[in-house]
């Protein structure tokens, strides 16, 4: 995996209340990092110190291993949480502003802008005062905004608030496009379904404190429980009197149970004894039963 | 990217952003047809040249020579009919007798009366209605400059960090730049408003001849208003930018920018009001918060002595380096704290 950005021991207090301890992760290239945590957990601030918009009171913040300045951040594109362009500027004159800011030219921009609208289904719009439209869109406005320089790194806090479904797909593909195209993507979000759905990887924070970081998959087997489900032709409630299962949901032919002991294949072949079997196989932790483990 | 290039960025945006707000627009043509108006209606009012109607063709020769329009007509009945109709302002009688309808033609005794030479043993070489008008309008017109456009830039930071738009600006671009791109802005918006107001007024009295020597008599001092003017209104700005950045929101901006209205205000009231010739204007003349008022009245009075200027303009521009520092520590100090009000001393601390 190719680590381009690297958060290491940073901790950052706001007077006497500590909400950063020790936070450390990586975000690689080509992948969507989905950043997970409740509301005030951390995720912002840990997001501002990547931007340089907080400073980090111990800790560092690498890129490809080199520690940050103003010409490395440029190659950064940022979403703030709390949404916020000029209201009295249109939408294409205030994106080929911020894409100048970030050190592109003026025909650069404003192309880049152009294409961006388009992509994002904004582009009819264009000329619009961004106090005129929607939240959707102005959500999609502030997308634009941060990729309009084609950022290395895109930070986006809470990408999806405010999006219809629809809205949801569009940004996804376009986050997706620019991961395949080899940037990274940190993004934080509180529904679950949708970073399941996105990420690559998975970082979750709790307190202040990183409580698990890794690849998603990986992390739906580290907390995977021994859980399995199961359909029979008949009543299933046999399978309490098991050896070694734990029933955990009961349901006429449908079963849900843990195995503390003993093989899957034996609780198998003692169904398949008594009658057809439809339906055999491990349960997989959702990514909410993963965080709500992990954050306890 | 240079931070100078991104000030500039930030300069042009502002630029382009003020010159199309249709509140601006409307303040500048405002002036505009107020200081039009103020040239042109008395010319207007006063409706040409005075009507004698004569009956002593004697004194026809001296009213010509005072440019009125002369009417010789036969007897007292016709004279006192005419000025009775309103065809002329006034009618002479053989004597002279000057007459007039409801109020004397003043203008008509003083072409026929003899003045007394004068001699004065120390002539002042302004004329006394403009040495009242000209130091107030230079106070006025740095008041209303600097209060107007600080307020503009208050109004212009409190709008970037009530959006929050002030931090994707920050990620991007120095605070420093984002600060001197604004004060440079509006400190050119504040002047070619200044300078047109001032253009088409010297233009206008030039041709309507309103206030004859106005001109010759105030350049002089303009040349050193110039840098008072620009020295005072810089060192303000970066205040202005300080304080309102202290806001979080718009409404907040009445309380946050008070210091800064009172620094303005005072050493206006304290200009206008005290005596010109006095040791007070002499003090306030040095003072950087008043000096950029009261210098040039002195030197326009012709009280400062030739090196007066120069120590003044040092000292103010040494203050404006000074609170360039402290506006841009407030402002930075305070720019991202976008949740509640910040006091001036938490700002001046570090973020």
């Amino acid at each position: 995996m190719n680590t381009v950005l690297t958060v290491d021991g940073v901790d950052r207090s706001f007077g006497e209340r500590q909400v950063l301890k020790d936070v450390s992760f990586t975000v690689a290239a080509g992948r969507l990092t989905g950043f997970v945590g409740a509301n005030g957990a951390g995720k912002t601030t840990t997001m501002r110190i990547i931007l340089g918009v907080l400073a980090a009171d111990a800790g560092t913040v690498t890129w490809r291993g080199e520690p940050l300045d103003r010409g490395i951040r440029q190659r950064f594109g940022y979403m703030p949480e709390e949404r916020g362009l000029y209201p009295k500027m249109s939408v294409l004159e205030q994106i080929v502003y911020l894409g100048r800011l970030q050190g592109l030219g003026a025909a650069e921009a404003r192309d880049r802008t152009m294409a961006l609208l388009e992509r994002l289904e904004l582009a009819g719009r264009a000329d619009d005062h961004v106090q005129k439209l929607s939240l959707g869109n102005q959500q999609r406005a502030q997308i634009a905004a941060a990729l309009v320089h084609d950022p290395e790194l895109l930070v986006l806090d809470e990408p999806f608030s405010g999006l219809d479904p629809l809205a949801v797909d569009n940004v996804v593909a376009v986050l997706r496009e620019r991961a395949a195209a080899g940037a990274a993507v940190l993004f934080s979000s509180h529904q679950l379904d949708v970073v399941e759905r996105l990420c690559d990887d998975l970082v979750i924070i709790a307190d202040g404190t990183i409580r698990a970081a890794g690849d998603r998959a990986a992390l739906r087997e580290q907390y995977a429980l021994p859980r399995y489900a199961i359909e029979v032709g008949a009543d299933a409630g046999w399978l309490r009197d098991l050896p070694g299962v734990t029933l955990v949901d009961l349901d006429g032919r449908n079963a849900v149970f843990d195995l503390d002991s003993g093989s899957d294949q034996d609780v198998l072949r003692a169904a398949l004894d008594r009658g057809p079997v439809h339906a055999f196989g491990p349960v997989r932790p959702s990514l909410a039963e993963i965080f709500r483990e992990v954050v306890q | 990217m240079t931070t100078f290039e991104a000030a500039k960025l930030v300069a042009a945006r502002e630029i382009r952003t003020k010159l199309r707000d249709k509140a601006f627009l409307f303040s500048t043509v405002f002036f505009l047809v107020i200081v039009v108006a103020s040239i042109m209606l008395p010319s207007l009012l006063n409706g040409g040249a005075t009507k004698v109607a004569v009956v002593d063709g004697g004194s026809a020769a001296v009213l010509r020579e005072h440019g009125m329009q002369v009417r010789i007509v036969a007897d007292q009945a016709t004279a006192e009919q005419l000025v009775r109709d309103g065809e002329v302002d006034g009618a002479v009688l053989p004597g002279p007798v000057v007459i007039g309808d409801e109020e004397s033609p003043d203008d008509v005794v003083e072409a026929l009366s003899t003045a007394p030479q004068v001699r004065l043993l120390e002539p002042s070489d302004v004329d006394p209605f403009l040495k009242v008008i000209v130091p107030v309008a230079f106070a006025m017109l740095f008041f209303f400059t600097s209060f107007t456009f600080g307020m503009q830039i208050a109004q212009s930071v409190v709008e970037e960090k009530q959006t929050r738009i002030v931090e994707i600006l920050v990620s991007s671009v120095p605070v420093r730049a984002l600060l001197a791109g604004k004060v440079f802005a509006l400190t050119v918006l504040a002047f070619a408003q200044v300078g047109l107001l001032a253009l088409v007024a010297v233009v206008g009295m030039s041709a309507t001849d309103t206030a004859p020597g106005l001109v010759s008599a105030v350049l002089p001092a303009i040349g050193w208003f110039v840098p008072f003017f620009v020295l005072g209104f810089v060192m303000l700005a970066a205040l202005w930018a300080g304080v309102g950045a202290l806001a979080s929101r718009q409404e907040e901006l009445a309380s946050t920018t008070v210091p800064v209205q009172m620094l303005v205000l005072i050493p206006f009231f304290a200009v206008i009001s005290l005596p010109h010739d006095g040791v007070a204007m002499r003090v306030l003349s040095y003072i950087p918060f008043s000096s950029p008022i009261a210098m040039p009245i002195r030197l326009f009075e012709g009280d400062a002595a030739v090196w007066e200027p120069v120590v003044a303009v040092v000292l103010l521009a040494v203050t404006a380096v000074a609170l360039l520092g402290v506006g841009a520590r407030v402002y930075s100090g305070s720019l991202l704290r976008t949740q509640v009000r910040t006091s001036f001393a938490a700002a001046l601390r570090k973020a």
